[in-house]
């Protein structure tokens, strides 16, 4: 089941997709034809004319969703499924031809070469108005100046298409008519080209987590494939071509030579240390330049111009050749399109971090599923499921070991054959350890259990000891006046600042992130008692006096029902809060929970789960408010009303 | 049996903010007996409520003493039963739950409490009503429940301040038939607070007319009104000359006290 709808999420897109499309057009038509109807009902103002409208409810969620499946190219998959494979290939020729490109105005303004020559006579002007006079003595400044004068005539010497040997010349040639051989290629066309069945046997586009099938399984896509491995040799031959000249050798030679004899000069001579050093970094810094002069990377600018028409060529006829891939690529695949890196092809731009709604629904899917040894769960926890807790684990962690260490007698000592008898006293620790087989009792399980737990604990522990506290201080003087500073003064502290030193006292478990909740709940459980508390009308305080009600019974039978809409209130709030700081805490610590689920998916740039954890914490905050909405409807209908 | 005793009773309120005195009451006298219906009438501000609050044991009168029989009054009790003008109802729970809230207070054991509350709805004429939420009851339906939230404790004082006020004028005839009824058979005393001359009239077996600033008894009537209300219709009473002659006297009374106010402000 769940194997065949991720297999299948592009054709249930399109399937979704149409049905959006439906939708949305039939909310329009029909919000349009209840606002003809309606438009006299209530002046303008009235709340009475917000009522209803469900269907532009329906409008807005079908919109979002459509912009949705658009930006993530869900639409463009559902419709067109093997574009990405095609541009998949495509995106190959411009791989392979990017070492070229790079090097040639197309694909970075200005040739390689003008960007050498440029970079080295201005380095070599540096140098020159950088000359240190007084370490070198007139002989030798001369001779340093003409050495610079002899390596300018290295740059301009590779920079004159007459130095430019014949089998360099024709190589260029060759490889520009390669080019233009692709270019023809493509556009003889893919007839009678077919795919491999190898590739044809690919999972389909987004099925894994490669994302894009790389193999072609399209005769057109074939066609690119085919041009993209014939153009590794060009870029190869291309590479491999060097400007070498043989006038410039003997320039090297001699350079080398009288600048090796400046060095001598150096070595031998005594000169004070700071003049040494000067000598020493001017010839180093010539020498750095020449260097790079040698390896014939320079062309004359004519030279090339050849091969950038050929790529120019290629390039038209790479979109001549992709026809009606061209518009899908620009009408329902937005972006920046395909790019291939070494192994593998990925989408671009909008698609890469707002991944498709079927995708997300597949990965939720997978996360769902409580086969952890399988593909299921994440790192070996489930989402959602249940488990065997040992009841001797529950009794342990609530009865206190010390139990067993103030009952009467001695622990057990082994006897003279080895032998160890328990006592009772040893039984009762090793029960207060919770070391005896008591059966076990199926409990919840999952990284949404743990979560829900830490904050319906917290939660609950909150109400309990918070709304007394607050309902004593809402009338008490006493109890005000002590508790409000202790509580004002840890409240405004933003709860995230607290996770620091709390995590770190009571430890990454659960319980750190309980009590941390806890002091959010807490507080925001007694503020809210108190209020409701103080806000009870006198006149019923009165009444129930001369009803003969005790001040436990005020409190009870009359203060708490008063301030029962304030304390539901702000569980709702709690709630919200809660959730808030306990995905954080996740985040910052632990080993579970929907927190700790998305932050290590962001730190491997996982975002379909990362959108996954997103979902199921709005959903669930929503339920979380729906639930308390309907309590409060249930508990409190007569609110407002005394 | 019980007699109600007001001696000398003052009341100063200070403003904790400003420092300024209010003399709220200045030397309050009288002793009502156990089943006199007493009523209140005063320009509003005159201190009528500070009074009944003293009496209820709500507030703690500066000077002088309130005595019910032997007790001296300085805490609120069963023996005095309040009904408020409005909003003193417990609004979370049904009609009956507010009805026993005292007996339940107690600790009555259940069946005692429903055979009572079943009584007294009957009287105040709300039979059947006892699982309405009382927030979906008409004012004057809620200010039976009070009535009966008040008796059903058996208090031997019923201090009513304008109970009546928020109610329509066929209703409140009724409820002021319902409390002659009330005092007639169950012989409590009542003091009832009323902006309304006429119901000060028909209910007072006693009346006294307060003064402001400071807050006074003006002039004390016995009327016998409230006697004949128990036999007679309330309109019929109204009619009479006796009846619209204390009212002329009183409305004159009360209209110049209010003139004097005015014309001090
Ligand atoms: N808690 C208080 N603090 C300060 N002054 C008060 C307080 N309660 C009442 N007063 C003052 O005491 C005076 C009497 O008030 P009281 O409420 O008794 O008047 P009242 O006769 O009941 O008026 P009304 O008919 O409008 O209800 C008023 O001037 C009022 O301003
Ligand atoms: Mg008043």
């Amino acid at each position: 089941m769940f194997e065949w709808l991720s297999d299948n999420r592009a054709s249930l897109a399109a399937v979704i997709i149409i049905a959006l499309v439906v939708m949305f057009v039939a909310s329009i038509v029909i919000g349009r034809r209840q606002a003809d109807r309606t438009a006299k009902d209530a002046v303008f103002g009235d709340p009475e004319r917000t009522r209803g409208g469900w269907y532009w409810a329906v409008c807005g969620v079908a919109a979002l969703m459509l912009i949705w499946f658009y930006f993530s190219w869900g639409m463009g998959r559902a419709f067109f499924p093997s574009a990405a494979n095609e541009l998949c290939q495509v995106a190959k020729i411009e791989e392979v031809l990017s070492p070229i490109k790079a090097q040639l105005p197309i694909g970075s303004r200005y040739y390689k070469s003008t960007l050498l020559v440029s970079r080295n006579a201005d380095q070599l002007n540096e140098v020159e108005q950088a000359f240190p006079a007084e370490a070198f003595s007139a002989e030798e400044t001369a001779e340093l100046n003409a050495i610079v004068a002899e390596i300018r005539k290295l740059i301009a010497n590779s920079s004159n298409p007459a130095n430019v040997k014949p089998e360099l010349q024709e190589e260029l040639h060759r490889i520009a008519g390669e080019i233009e051989g692709l270019s023809d290629e493509l556009r003889k066309g893919y007839a009678g080209l077919s795919p491999t069945p190898e590739a044809l046997a690919q999972p389909k586009w987004g099925v894994t987590r490669d994302e894009i099938p790389i193999l072609p399984m399209t005769a057109r896509g074939v066609m690119f494939d085919d041009v993209a491995s014939k153009a590794g040799g060009v870029t190869d031959a291309f590479e491999k071509a060097r400007n070498v000249i043989p006038a410039n050798d003997e320039i090297i030679a001699d350079v080398k030579a009288r600048l090796d004899a400046i060095k001598v000069a150096n070595e031998t001579g005594s000169f004070e240390p700071r003049i040494a050093k000067l000598r020493d970094d001017y010839v180093k810094a010539v020498e750095r330049i020449y260097r790079r002069l040698d390896d014939g990377t320079i062309f004359p600018a004519d030279s090339l111009q050849t091969i950038n028409d050929a790529i120019v060529g290629l390039d038209t006829a790479v979109d001549d050749a992709m026809g009606g891939l061209a518009w899908t690529k620009k009408l329902v695949l937005p972006g920046q399109g395909v790019v291939k890196s070494r192994t593998q092809c990925t989408e671009q731009g909008s698609a890469r971090w707002l991944p498709k709604p079927t995708d997300v629904v597949a990965t939720l899917l997978r996360l769902a599923n409580p086969d952890v040894q399988g593909d299921g769960g994440y790192k070996g926890v489930p989402l959602l499921w249940w488990k065997w807790l040992p009841i001797a684990d529950v009794v342990g962690f609530f009865v206190p070991d010390w139990i067993a260490d103030v009952w009467p007698g001695e622990y057990s000592r082994h006897g003279a054959d080895g032998s160890i008898t328990p006592n009772f006293k040893d039984k009762l620790l090793a029960f207060a350890r919770g070391d005896v087989n008591l059966g076990a009792i199926p409990v919840l399980d999952g990284h949404l259990w743990d979560s829900l737990f830490r904050v319906l604990v917290a939660l609950f522990l909150g109400i309990l000891l918070g709304v007394p506290l607050g309902l004593f201080m809402g009338v008490s003087k006493f109890f005000k006046s002590f508790f409000d500073p202790m509580i004002e003064l840890y409240r405004p502290v933003p709860p995230l600042a607290w996770a620091p030193l709390i995590l770190t006292i009571f430890g990454i478990q659960d319980d750190g992130k309980i009590f941390l909740l806890f002091m959010v709940a807490f507080a925001i459980m007694v503020i809210s008692a108190r209020t409701g508390a103080s806000g009870t009308q006198l006149s019923k305080i009165r009444a129930s006096h001369s009803l003969g009600a005790s001040t436990g019974q005020i409190l009870r039978h009359v203060i708490l029902p008063n301030a029962m809409p304030e304390i539901l209130t702000g569980v709702r709030i709690a709630i919200g809060v809660c959730w808030g700081t306990l995905v954080a805490a996740e985040m910052l610590a632990g080993t579970t929970g929907i927190g700790f689920i998305e932050n290590i998916a962001r730190t491997v740039s996982d975002y379909e789960l990362i959108w996954v954890t997103i979902l199921i914490m709005g959903v669930l905050g929503l339920v979380f408010d729906l639930m308390m909405r309907w309590v409060i409807a249930k508990v409190i209908p007569w609110r407002g009303k005394g | 049996m019980a007699d109600l005793v007001c001696e000398h009773l003052n009341m100063t309120f200070t403003n904790p903010q400003t420092g300024s005195e209010v003399h709220a009451l200045k030397d309050i006298n009288f002793t009502l007996k156990k089943g006199e219906l007493l009523s209140v009438l005063g320009p509003s501000g005159c201190g009528k409520t500070t009074l009944l609050n003293i009496v209820a044991g709500f507030l703690n009168a500066t000077s002088g003493v309130v005595r019910l029989g032997d007790k001296i009054i300085d805490s609120p009790g069963v023996e005095r039963g309040m009904v408020f003008q409005q909003g003193a109802l417990f609004e979370w729970l049904p009609v009956s739950k507010n009805v026993d809230f005292g007996l339940r207070m107690k600790g009555m054991p259940a069946d005692q409490r429903a055979a009572l509350v079943e009584k007294w709805l009957d009287i105040v004429g709300l039979k059947g009503f006892g699982n309405t939420p009382t927030y979906q009851l008409s004012g004057g339906m809620q200010q039976r429940v009070a009535l009966a939230r008040c008796l059903v404790n058996d208090p031997e004082v019923i201090l009513m301040d304008e109970p009546l006020g928020a109610l329509d004028a066929l209703t409140r005839e009724k409820m002021q038939s319902l409390v002659l009824e009330l005092w007639k058979e169950t012989g409590k005393t009542i003091i009832i607070i009323t902006h309304s001359v006429e119901e000060a009239l028909l209910l007072g077996e006693r009346l006294f007319v307060m003064a402001p600033r400071p807050g006074r008894i003006h002039k004390e009537y016995n009327l016998p009104f409230a006697e004949r209300g128990l036999t007679e219709s309330l309109r019929a009473i109204k009619q009479d000359k006796a009846f619209s002659k204390v009212r002329e006297e009183i409305l004159t009374m009360i209209w110049n006290m209010e003139e004097e106010i005015m014309g001090r402000v």
